[in-house]
């Protein structure tokens, strides 16, 4: 077992990928000879040759939409969007086309691509260097949106995205790339569409993916010191949702509670929350609460703390579960509120 | 012009300062020996035929519009020179990424009329197989198939397959970014592709005008390193010349091209558009006089290469490819609504499975009502 980071996980699983199959090619801004900016590329030219792992000029959409041609040339392009936020110029390539080919051809183009897009705040970034841009591609039939929260799916996770046969928006939490495991490569967890139960528990479930899910794990700690005793599962994918598991759990425990950091309006949160109540209504004992970010642009690095769900933020949230059969009082009825 | 590979100039890069042609408006040889090799006379009897037949088969189009056996159908009229051109300029090969209104096109490449009119009749988005006639579906997004045509050209050059791309788009697309962001992409990795730019002068209603301030649209090479000509769109025979010079030119290993063809769409938008509402009739009187049929009937007449009897032949034969084309879109198109779910992944997730499910339901129970 050796002690990596995240980021070299990624960077292994790109290596390996590249080792296994000719055809898999990656590129982007600045991931040739610096190696990426967060180093997620980093070598990659050296080993393969300028062929395999190349700059591009500086355009998104450009990126984006040469990489659907090379995938209907033949190649198995994967192609690093620098930020989240800088990814919006290749939407329209990504709802309109990358999403829609197979669907459009009837199945006979497919496009075997992975966009990998580092994503999310809670490293100090500058304006458009923190958004959580998940819903806008989870939003989108035709793309697989993954999202890794620990050092082993990091790796599994981008080595199955490389291979599937339909494109997947590769979700990176900026903020867990220096995060470290003592693993061995190569690893292979669950495939997509598994959710998975990072910590057992009775009382509640916990429902987190990407940045979110070391928040909830630690939250959980603490609550147990209160009394609490809580499940946290790790979705891993967005699209395929794993229903299963996560209302197994809910039925289980008959409490739900959903983080995540962006904005909770119309988000991915919400559509959790949303299939919790449709699968589990008569097995809940208290309404499926959401702990997300504000409904505001993202802060500025100053204030972002208290914007991100944090275990705080969590914890306060339980006492909203109804343990003690106590109502939410803000929404009884004579209170008057929305 | 294979020397002009050679000339690294700045200046070799632009088009010619007035668009190339071989024939007047009425069909007689153009004035001044164009830099261009003419295309062999079999070529050119080829290419006639495809604009007669491709014509005849636009107004069958329209005409279907008007039956509703057509949702939409946006006519190329007095574009034929291009449609037929940007096709016969390709080999087997090689890739075509037309735009909606290039259908005359994918006819002319040998896509059965009905599955190219799949999309327009709404049964289908894409109703061919693209990988069968090696031509990209349909694109109604403006310019976005540029950047895939760059990408899929630049995998062709990978892998030393010797294919090339050709790219249609119209005047309105070229002020998309991602027409400049393609043409950049296709020059920094010399993709071998052809950028041909149909400039029929209007973006539904918008004219050439207030899409651009430069001084033709093949201007827009320059900037990114890219050879570009310029060419009467009307006249088939430049546009041969030059298309073959520039599917040469991507070839060879020199990277991209970029053609503009100046034309004009003899019709509204579409169906549904009201031409009337932002050119005059007179406008479009000029250029019926221009119509590139017409010119190179009369001058594969004028040198020999076509009897009066062949024109009434390929008449006749496009007559009777618009009869099949009627007869077979008279068919109702089967519509597999379950099939909606089959192609959105690889395989079905569990959410389109119960989705499915649920349409399964509703059409067992009508099905048992009728």
């Amino acid at each position: 077992m050796t002690t990596i980071t995240m980021a070299q996980a990624l960077n292994a699983a790109l290596r390996d990928a590249m080792e296994d199959d000719e055809r898999v090619l990656m590129f982007g801004e600045d991931v040739g000879q610096l190696g990426g900016v967060f180093r997620i590329t980093d070598g990659l030219t050296a080993k393969f040759g300028e062929d395999r792992c190349f700059d591009t000029p500086l355009a998104e959409s450009g990126i984006v939409g040469f990489a659907v041609g090379m995938a209907m040339g033949g190649f198995r392009p994967v192609v690093e969007m620098q930020f989240d936020a800088f990814a919006y110029p290749a939407f329209e390539q990504i709802a309109s086309h990358v999403a829609k080919m197979r669907n459009r051809t009837r199945g006979r183009v497919t496009l075997p691509m992975v966009i990998r897009v580092p994503y999310g705040g809670g490293i100090g970034g500058v304006e458009h260097h923190s958004d959580s841009s998940e819903a806008y591609y989870a939003h989108t039939p035709g793309l697989k949106v993954v999202t890794p929260a620990t050092v082993e799916d990091a790796y599994s996770l981008l080595r199955e995205a490389i291979e599937d046969p339909d494109p997947v928006v590769f979700l990176e939490p900026k903020k867990l790339y220096w995060s470290k495991a003592s693993v061995d490569l190569p690893v292979r967890g669950e495939p997509f569409g598994r959710a998975v139960v990072r910590r057992p528990g009775g009382d509640a479930t916990v429902v987190a993916y990407g940045p979110s899910v070391p928040v909830a794990l630690e939250a959980a700690e603490a609550a147990a010191e209160e009394g609490w005793d809580l499940e946290v599962i790790d979705l891993r994918t967005i699209v395929p949702f794993d229903d299963a598991t996560v209302a197994a759990s809910v039925r289980r425990t008959g409490r739900c509670v959903v983080v995540a950091e962006a904005a909770g309006f119309a988000g991915v949160g919400a559509e959790i929350a949303a299939r919790v109540q449709e699968r589990c209504f008569h097995s809940l004992l208290a309404p499926v609460l959401r702990v997300t970010g504000f409904d505001v642009p993202y802060p500025p690095p100053m204030v972002e703390h208290r914007h991100l769900p944090d275990v705080e933020r969590i914890l306060d949230v339980l006492e909203r579960l109804q343990r003690d059969d106590e109502p939410d009082v803000r929404y009884l009825p004579e209170a008057g509120a929305a | 012009m294979s020397d002009r590979r050679r000339d690294t100039r700045p200046e070799a890069l632009l088009p010619s300062k007035r668009p190339v042609r071989f024939l007047t408006d009425t069909g007689a040889p153009a004035r001044g020996k164009p830099a261009y090799p003419e295309p062999a006379p079999e070529l050119l009897r080829r290419a006639y035929r495809h604009m007669v037949v491709g014509r005849r088969f636009d107004s069958q189009a329209t005409a279907l519009t008007k039956q509703g056996r057509l949702a939409v159908y946006p006519s190329s009229k007095g574009q034929e020179a291009c449609q037929v051109g940007g096709v016969l300029a390709l080999d087997e090969g090689d890739w075509l990424f037309p735009t909606y209104r290039d259908t005359v096109a994918l006819v002319t490449r040998g896509v059965d009329p009905v599955e190219a009119l799949s999309l327009l009749r709404g049964d289908a988005h894409c109703g061919y197989d693209p990988y069968q006639y090696q031509v990209a579906p349909q694109c109604t997004p403006l310019a976005t198939q540029t950047l895939h045509a760059a990408g899929l050209a630049y995998a062709e050059r990978r892998k030393g397959t010797g294919r090339v791309a050709l790219v249609c788009v119209g005047d309105g697309a070229t002020s998309e970014g991602d027409f400049h962001e393609a043409l950049n992409f296709a020059a920094v990795f010399k993709a071998p592709v052809v950028f041909f730019v149909q400039n029929n002068r209007y973006a539904i209603s918008v004219p050439l005008e207030r899409q651009t301030a430069a001084p033709s649209l093949a201007y827009k090479g320059i900037g990114y390193g890219v050879r570009s000509e310029q060419v009467d769109g009307n006249d088939a025979v430049a546009v041969l010349a030059v298309l073959a010079e520039a599917v040469r030119h991507a070839r060879s290993g020199a990277g991209p091209f970029l053609v503009e063809a100046h034309t004009y769409r003899m019709e509204p938008h579409t169906n549904a558009d009201d031409a009337s509402r932002y050119r005059e009739e007179k406008e479009t009187e000029r250029w019926r006089q221009r119509d590139p049929i017409a010119r190179l009937e009369a001058y594969l007449k004028r040198r020999g290469l076509l009897t009066d009897e062949e024109v009434a032949s390929v008449a006749a034969e496009a007559e009777e490819f618009a009869d099949r084309v009627r007869t077979a879109m008279n068919a109702d198109p089967r519509v597999e609504p379950l099939e909606l779910f089959d192609h959105v992944y690889g395989t079905r997730t569990p959410q389109l499975e119960e989705q499915r499910e649920l349409l399964e339901a509703e059409l067992k129970a009508e099905e048992a009502l009728t």
